[in-house]
């Protein structure tokens, strides 16, 4: 087929139709100056989507490029492939990522969670890794409303039966409520995959007359132009767009999953990519541009669910579980001999071409014999040709409004005012156990997940497979962010985002290695919000570097905001790994044996700030970010790090949601056990118990080695440190007052979410 | 004596129990792919855990008409053993080699966590050696798990002694409260009248490593050792 006249028979379209599509007047100019013509509507079509925020990032890129992005063990920087791949020793990488399904999962909580944890793994095994945990960050708006509690079931339960069947742990995650995310809840999924450094599928196309293959799933159309749905705000017409919304299929991903493995194996492979945002187009354009070569696809041999689809709608699709490979010419055999052992569909769509005098490859798509499409792969891409913009910045008002906030207007708590603190903040769903959540999740599926039986503040998961049935070294992974932090002030917010992360790490007895970002915010157009957005990549920056974590990828979900609400709290979740090289340095939080001695590690301070106790408890909803110093909790983790290394201590659970109180009772409740200690007259009884002041470590340690211990951190390392009281059988005891006993802690931590879900 | 654990489309814990047979048991196993005719020399099978054709039918539904259950079947009809492990349980329940059915579980919801266990009798390969005062500890992970059948049935189940298994508390007590998924009698496991086929929803193989910090599963796993050996 040589290429003739381009028309899919439409009109052309107009810079009004331009602007429908999301196309901006002056980018519907630079598209026309590109192909030297009128772009047809389906062409109109692929550039809309092609340049859409989600996959062109054409409003976050000059920033994200501050980041820093390497260190030794880095093999595939950000956005060289589709996830990240950390050098792990012995000839194994971790390859991982995390990404957003926001605008899905607010319209249908069940697909739009399903299909995130879908696309996620997609982009781990794409890469050859196979999947060894998962994790995930969700967030939601007042939990007493009847919507907040359909979308957290909805969600749970997409997460659960999808990653259930797919058959890969979920180990860990993170659930915050807060009424800012009534209309847009958050919903991040992670995964983590191991591949033999030697193994790794690219995503790339080139090799003249190689097949182009597509996989999986036949094309619907389900969830076209979602890629542009998640480049809007969301609005009372969101619902209409519900066909943007796609539907997942477990079992299909988990026979793609052992068919890509079997095929990547074979090395016959050019590349492969899974086809999501933007399907066919995302994939062809992404591989061929890093390829340099060009693509004629037919759009006729694309296996699709109904009849009569337009051109436009099957390059769009966003149906799942859809994989494009491309294959070595005379090995399609051996390929398509795998796919019928796994009984999938598989189909080729066209050809490898050589790159054009002017360009270097272009896409030819055809249907009914009729080229409806000729476009440059370069200029689709991020990297390439798709725009990338200065936003105008702006510091919002209120930030130096909560700056304003004395903790002097705040009554301290009264001796008798303790239990029902504490009883509000271990039933608070902010803080209870999430049980009611993750026991709905496989998560000891792969026998991999050492956190099940020894709770650590990181889950701590085991590489295993036929390979390596002894292999020692493990991975331990976290996601963390508070966002009212953030939202308080957004360059310390992401500072303490990135630390809290390499904090849980580091208690866990794991070596931090590296960082994939999911950066939620509201509408980029909106200087507020972008002061926002910049005030947190420069802080995630300057912390990603003090603790050596690159950051390798992830992805930027804006426009969560809606017309009633105002945008959500900036919510730039860090995802963070880290290795364990010797299994028995794993680290865990809870208190092994009465008697033991409970430290603090790090300094208290006299700050309630941002903490949840200032802001449920005593109502106040405007105050600073909490006391931090990235110094200081660098010099913490090393101290950490040693203490460990040197077995000295029986437990370590780092200091966050709910402050000291909450890290003890945490601690105790495992084993069924209690706690007596003294609180410090130098310091306001609710900041010494209740702040979020970070920083700061509670450990425990065995009488014999008391000795040991504070001469390790005193003398030696010289860090802060106080004895709090001891470990005892039964009942949380602050200054010699019983403040609950464990058995009513326990029912209220527990249970609380269960009881309010119900 | 040679294991065979079958790979059904979509099952997700075959890798998991052939690790546990292979190297925390150290015994010969093989993979039996669902397309196969032929158990290759297998003296014990098991059908693992997962989501066998993604169970969007009815659990097993599906799986029960794959080519190696042919002989599967045959196997167990000459008193060859099989044992079911979650999906694996859903399968011989369907292939009818073991009465019941497992039903969705009573809070219609997944659950994932450790439960514990008390055996019933030891009167069966895999309970013969366990002690039954002892409340094992053993993971969960389905949302197919309540087992039912009718009031005869039952009645044979428990005078023949071919209940293996109970959900029971930490400390034993096999009681309402510690029946996770609203099981009949708390019945977590079972096997047959000619005592070959067993099937059970709680998953030794994932306690069955120190690496995980629990090996009761290994405890109750070894027991098909004790006799085969």
């Amino acid at each position: 087929m040589a290429p003739t006249e381009v028309t899919d028979g439409n009109v052309l379209p107009t810079v009004e139709t331009a602007r429908k599509l999301g196309v901006l007047p002056e980018e519907f100019e630079k598209i026309k100056e590109i192909l030297g013509r009128d772009p047809n509507f389906t062409e109109l079509s692929i550039f809309s989507v092609m340049w859409s925020e989600h996959c062109s990032y054409k409003n976050s890129i000059v920033w994200l490029k501050t980041l820093p992005r390497d260190s030794d063990r880095m093999l595939a920087k950000a956005g060289e492939e589709n996830a990240g791949l950390v050098d792990i020793g012995d000839g194994l990488a971790c390859s991982f990522k995390i990404e957003s399904h926001n605008h899905p999962s607010a319209l249908e909580p069940y697909q739009g969670a399903a299909t995130g944890v879908g696309g996620i793994n997609r982009d781990i095994f794409t890469m050859g890794a196979r999947p060894i945990a998962q994790l995930n960050s969700l967030r939601f708006g007042n939990p007493n409303l009847p919507k907040t509690k359909w979308l957290v079931k909805g969600v749970v339960k997409g997460i659960g039966d999808y990653g259930n069947a797919f058959g890969i742990p979920t180990v860990g995650g993170e659930v915050f409520f807060d009424e800012c995310y009534n209309t847009n809840p958050l919903v991040n999924a992670f995964s983590a995959g191991i591949v033999e450094v030697d193994k790794v599928a690219k995503a790339t196309s080139y090799g003249v007359g190689n097949p182009v293959f597509i996989v999986g799933s036949a094309t619907g159309k389900d969830g076209i132009h979602g890629a542009t749905f998640a480049s809007e705000d969301i609005s009372d017409k969101s619902n209409e767009k519900l066909p943007a919304v796609q539907v997942g299929d477990p079992f299909m991903e988990k026979l793609l999953l052992e068919a890509t493995l079997e095929i990547i194996a074979t090395g016959h492979v050019i590349g492969i990519q899974d086809m999501g945002a933007a399907g066919i187009i995302c994939s062809t354009s992404e591989m061929s541009a890093k390829g340099e070569h060009g693509m004629i696809i037919d759009l006729d041999k694309v296996p699709t669910r109904q009849a009569n689809m337009h051109g436009w709608e099957i390059l769009l699709s966003e149906s799942q579980e859809r994989m494009l490979v491309v294959v070595e010419k005379g090995k399609e055999d051996i390929i398509n001999a795998i796919f019928d052992k796994w009984d999938l569909h598989c189909a080729q769509i066209g050809e490898v071409v050589a790159p054009g005098p002017h360009d270097t490859g272009r896409l030819h798509f055809y249907q009914h014999g009729q080229l409806i499409a000729d476009v440059p792969a370069h200029d689709l891409v991020l990297g390439g040709g798709a725009p990338q913009y200065h936003r105008e910045y702006r510091e919002p008002a209120y930030y130096q409004q909560f700056k304003q906030f004395d903790s002097n207007q705040v009554p301290d708590v009264a001796a008798d005012e303790l239990t029902a603190v504490a009883k509000h903040l271990l039933s608070h769903p902010n803080i209870a156990s999430k049980k009611w959540v993750y026991e709905q999740y496989d998560s000891m599926v792969g026998t991999a997940n050492r956190s099940t039986n020894r709770p650590s503040d990181a889950a701590l998961v085991r590489i295993r497979d036929a390979k390596h049935p002894n292999y020692k070294k493990g991975i331990a992974m976290t996601v963390d962010c508070n966002s009212r932090y953030v939202n308080a002030d957004p360059f310390v917010g992401a500072q303490i985002a990135v630390s809290e992360a390499a904090r849980n790490l580091t208690c866990t007895g794991a070596e931090p290695l590296a960082v994939t970002n999911n950066l939620n915010f509201g509408n980029p157009y909106v200087p507020e919000v972008y002061w926002q957005f910049v005030q947190a990549v420069k802080g995630m920056g300057a912390a990603c570097l003090k603790f050596a974590t690159p950051v390798t990828g992830g992805n930027v979900s804006f426009y969560n905001q809606s017309s009633d609400d105002g945008p959500v709290f900036p919510t730039p979740t860090i995802g963070m790994i880290g290795l364990v090289e010797n299994p028995e340095h794993q680290m865990t939080l809870d208190f092994k044996a009465e008697g033991d001695l409970i430290y603090l590690v790090g300094p208290p301070q006299n700050d309630i700030a941002s903490s949840e106790y200032l802001y449920s408890y005593r109502g106040v909803k405007q105050s600073p970010a909490p006391a931090f110093n990235l110094d200081e909790e660098y010099t913490l983790h090393q101290s950490i790090k040693q203490l460990i290394a040197q077995g000295v201590i029986a437990s370590a659970h780092d200091v966050s949601d709910g402050g000291l109180f909450v890290a003890l009772a945490e601690s105790a409740m495992p084993r069924g056990l209690g706690f007596s200690i003294s609180t410090d007259d130098n310091f306001r009884t609710d900041a010494y118990l209740f702040g979020e002041a970070q920083s700061r470590v509670l450990v425990s340690v065995k009488p014999e080695q008391q000795g040991t211990f504070q001469q390790l951190l005193g003398a030696e390392l010289k860090t802060e440190h106080a004895l709090l009281g001891t470990v005892t059988a039964e009942g949380f005891v602050v200054n010699g007052q019983t403040v609950l006993s464990t058995a009513d802690a326990k029912d209220l931590y527990d249970n609380s979410l269960g009881r309010l879900m119900a | 004596m040679k294991f065979g654990v079958v790979v059904f489309p979509g099952s997700n814990c075959d890798d998991d129990t052939v690790f546990a047979l292979q190297h925390n048991l150290g015994q010969e196993v093989i993979k039996l792919w669902h397309k196969d005719h032929d158990l290759q020399g297998c003296d014990f099978v098991i059908l693992p855990g997962g989501f066998s054709y993604g169970d969007y039918l009815r659990s097993g539904a599906i799986s029960r008409f794959s080519p190696i259950m042919n002989e599967v079947i045959q196997h167990a009809k000459r008193g060859g053993y099989v044992m079911g492990i979650c999906n694996g349980f859903q399968i011989v329940c369907e292939a009818h080699l073991l009465p019941g059915v497992l039903l969705r579980n009573i809070e219609q919801k997944f659950i994932c966590r450790n439960i514990h266990l008390k055996a019933q009798t030891n009167q069966s390969l895999l309970t013969a050696g366990l002690d039954q005062e002892r409340a094992y500890r053993v993971p969960i992970a389905h949302a197919e798990g309540r087992y039912f059948t009718d009031a005869d049935t039952l009645k044979k189940l428990n005078d023949q002694e071919q209940v293996l298994f109970r959900y029971c508390d930490a400390q034993g007590n096999v009681s309402e409260a510690a029946n996770p998924n609203g099981s009949l009698e708390n019945i977590a496991g079972i096997c047959n009248e000619s005592r070959n086929v067993f099937g059970l929803m709680p998953h030794p193989e994932r306690a069955a490593d120190e690496a995980l910090g629990n090996t009761d599963g290994k405890l109750i796993l070894e027991q098909v050792l004790n006799v085969l050996v």
